[in-house]
């Protein structure tokens, strides 16, 4: 569905992206895993669109650029790691303009359910019409998980999600319900590429895992085969500990 | 609250098509008040000055102008109406739309609610233009014909705000891209020096300069002729149509340049279409009344705070509540010191300032990011 080789972004000189080639596939979470400054959110900058500075990135087995801009915001939705967002917006009108790559002159009915589906998918339904200035944190985070999924919809091929670490600011119960809704997008048919921290939340909910260390990748693959206590203590440059129980793989520093 | 409260369920999720509805019902009847606003304040513009002519026997004469009539106005207020009044009230009308639909837009592009066109150098680059005109003309100016000085003026003043617009706009690209971060600290930069070119211009000046210079500075609505009126409309018209359609793409600006463009959105032809629009509107406004103060910060806050940040509501709303301010601003401007005429700059700098507080320490908190 996604794939790039030969990435390369430099800042300041120095490659923070550093020959990198990646795919993702529909039907499947891919996360993307490493320390602060690996350069994991420049990938997926790069992945959707962003601009690199080697390398190439093909989407549904087209080259980007020959993408209409409308046409693959209608497939694909980004979701950075903080929003510039500070007009006293509500809830719904935030979400509804997931859909505006999908009007033609004004929102129709489609939509509306689009919309209305996505809020509840993320629990907000309570909060519609609240101002998203007054919300916190995790509500935001929520809300513009809820605008991308109402941006490239429910079924249909072709779809997908990038994510730059969605849970970052949830709570237990919703950093589950987040991943399980990137579960059920992936199971529906999307491609989910996700940025993610939290060792445990990737190895539950991954299937396939980036690791990346100083712009390169140190290992990709399946998620029990990549999230190895050696190659995790690499990259994170701590001692990793794996603990099998019944739940799954359990990671702690050491 | 006791633990028990606590522990109950929260509040039944609204039906949410019923919340979109009303929202859309809401705004239905929000955009018919301002219509009849700006009605209203025209019908009065129209009746008020040195002679009072009665809003009833003004409708009475526009019915006998369609229908072919006889109206019962005698001549002399027929050509008030015709000659003065009503190229005025279009003037005040257009230049306060122009206004506030700039400051609208300027304020989604900029992602800050306190923009406003000024910011891009329009008003202090027009008075760079206009001061320079008033000031270094005198050698050619009384030879003249009475009708082209104004005019003169006005292109100078154009033609000042286009080029302070443009050098900000220059000065803010980087790679080809302008970056709006870049833009806002040339804006205060060429602001500043704009400034300091018309103070050093009016330290040259004589005594009666002076005055011409600070009765510029002040706006004013006075000397509207259908000329003047009609060369504005003409600026101010494709403006008024064109940022509207731009009204998505600023909604999704608002999210972040990077968001806009993962919608689908060309965040760069925005920005060219907001400066471009906003500067030959706001500069034709400028040109001919001098400078309004407020207008552009004030009615676009106003509108929002009724009916929410949402420019496919803000931009018209903004235009009509502007016009509508205007018109009511320049007939009290004509009314409370009469026989003689309070530049209209004075009037909305003394409304829009007390207003503006109120608004910020009502709404205290609510912008922090």
């Amino acid at each position: 569905m996604i794939a790039a080789g030969g990435i390369v972004v430099r800042r300041g000189g120095r490659p923070i992206v550093n020959d990198v080639t990646f795919r993702a596939t529909s039907g499947q979470i891919t996360a993307i895993l490493g320390a602060n400054g690996a350069g994991k959110s420049s990938l997926l900058r790069v992945l959707g669109g962003g601009k690199a500075d080697e390398g190439w990135v093909k989407f549904g087995g087209r080259p980007l650029a020959e993408w209409a801009p409308r046409e693959i915001a209608r497939v694909r939705a980004v979701v950075a790691q903080s929003s510039a967002l500070n007009f006293p917006f509500k809830v719904l009108e935030v979400v509804l303009q997931g859909r505006a790559p999908h009007w033609k002159g004004h929102e129709t009915r489609e939509d509306e359910e689009a919309a209305i589906r996505a809020i509840e998918a993320v629990d907000l339904a309570r909060a519609v019409d609240r101002d998203y200035t007054t919300l916190s944190g995790g509500e935001r985070q929520r809300v513009h998980l809820a605008r991308a999924l109402a941006q490239v919809g429910f079924e249909g091929a072709n779809r997908c999600l990038l994510l730059d670490e969605p849970t970052s600011s949830l709570d237990l119960r919703h950093q589950h319900d987040v991943l399980r809704i990137v579960r059920n997008f992936a199971d529906s048919g999307g491609c989910a590429v996700v940025v993610l921290h939290d060792l445990n939340l990737c190895a539950r909910y991954a299937d396939k895992v980036y690791l990346m260390h100083y712009g390169r990748v140190l290992g990709a693959g399946d998620t029990g085969a990549v999230m190895t206590p050696d190659w995790l203590g690499v990259a994170y440059g701590i001692s990793v500990r794996r603990d099998d129980l019944s739940g799954g793989a359990v990671f702690t520093a050491d | 609250m006791t633990g028990a409260d606590a522990l109950q369920a929260p509040p039944a999720p609204p039906d949410l098509r019923a919340v979109l509805h009303r929202a859309r019902r809401r705004r239905r009847w929000q955009f018919a008040a301002l219509v009849a606003l700006l009605l209203g304040s025209s019908l009065v513009a129209l009746s008020v000055g040195p002679m009072r002519i009665p809003p009833a026997e003004i409708g009475g004469f526009f019915l006998s102008r369609v229908t072919g009539g006889e109206s019962s106005l005698d001549g002399s207020s027929q050509i008030v109406i015709e000659r003065i009044r009503l190229p005025r009230l279009a003037m005040s009308a257009l230049v306060g739309a122009a206004l506030a639909v700039a400051g609208a837009a300027m304020q989604g592009l900029f992602r800050n609610p306190l923009a406003d066109p000024g910011l891009i150098g329009i008003s202090a680059g027009a008075a760079v233009g206009a001061v320079a005109v008033i000031v270094l003309g005198q050698g050619f100016l009384p030879r003249l014909p009475d009708w082209a000085a104004p005019f003169l003026l006005a292109a100078a003043a154009f033609a000042g705000c286009l080029c302070a617009t443009l050098l900000i706009y220059r000065l803010s690209l980087h790679e080809g891209q302008p970056i709006v971060a870049t833009m806002l600290l040339a804006g205060v930069a060429v602001n500043a020096l704009c400034g300091a070119i018309t103070a050093f211009m009016t330290f040259l000046a004589s005594d009666q300069q002076v005055r011409d210079v600070t009765f510029w500075l002040l706006g004013s609505l006075g000397g509207a002729t259908w000329a003047k009126t009609g060369i504005v409309a003409i600026c101010v018209l494709p403006g008024l149509v064109l940022l509207p359609r731009a009204a998505r793409a600023l909604n999704a600006l608002l999210l972040g340049e990077s968001d806009a463009e993962h919608l689908g959105f060309d965040p760069n032809r925005t920005k060219w279409i907001v400066i471009a629009a906003s500067t030959v509107m706001v500069g034709a406004s400028v040109a001919f009344t001098g400078i309004v103060a407020f207008v552009g910060l004030i009615v676009p806050h106003a509108v929002r705070l009724a009916a929410g940040p949402d420019h496919r509501f803000l931009l018209p709303a903004s235009a009509l509540l502007g016009a509508a301010l205007m018109t009511a601003a320049d007939s009290l401007a004509r009314c409370v010191v009469a026989p003689a005429e309070l530049p209209i700059g004075i009037l909305t700098s003394l409304i829009g300032a007390p207003f503006f507080l109120w608004l910020l320490l009502r709404a205290k908190g609510a912008w922090q990011p």
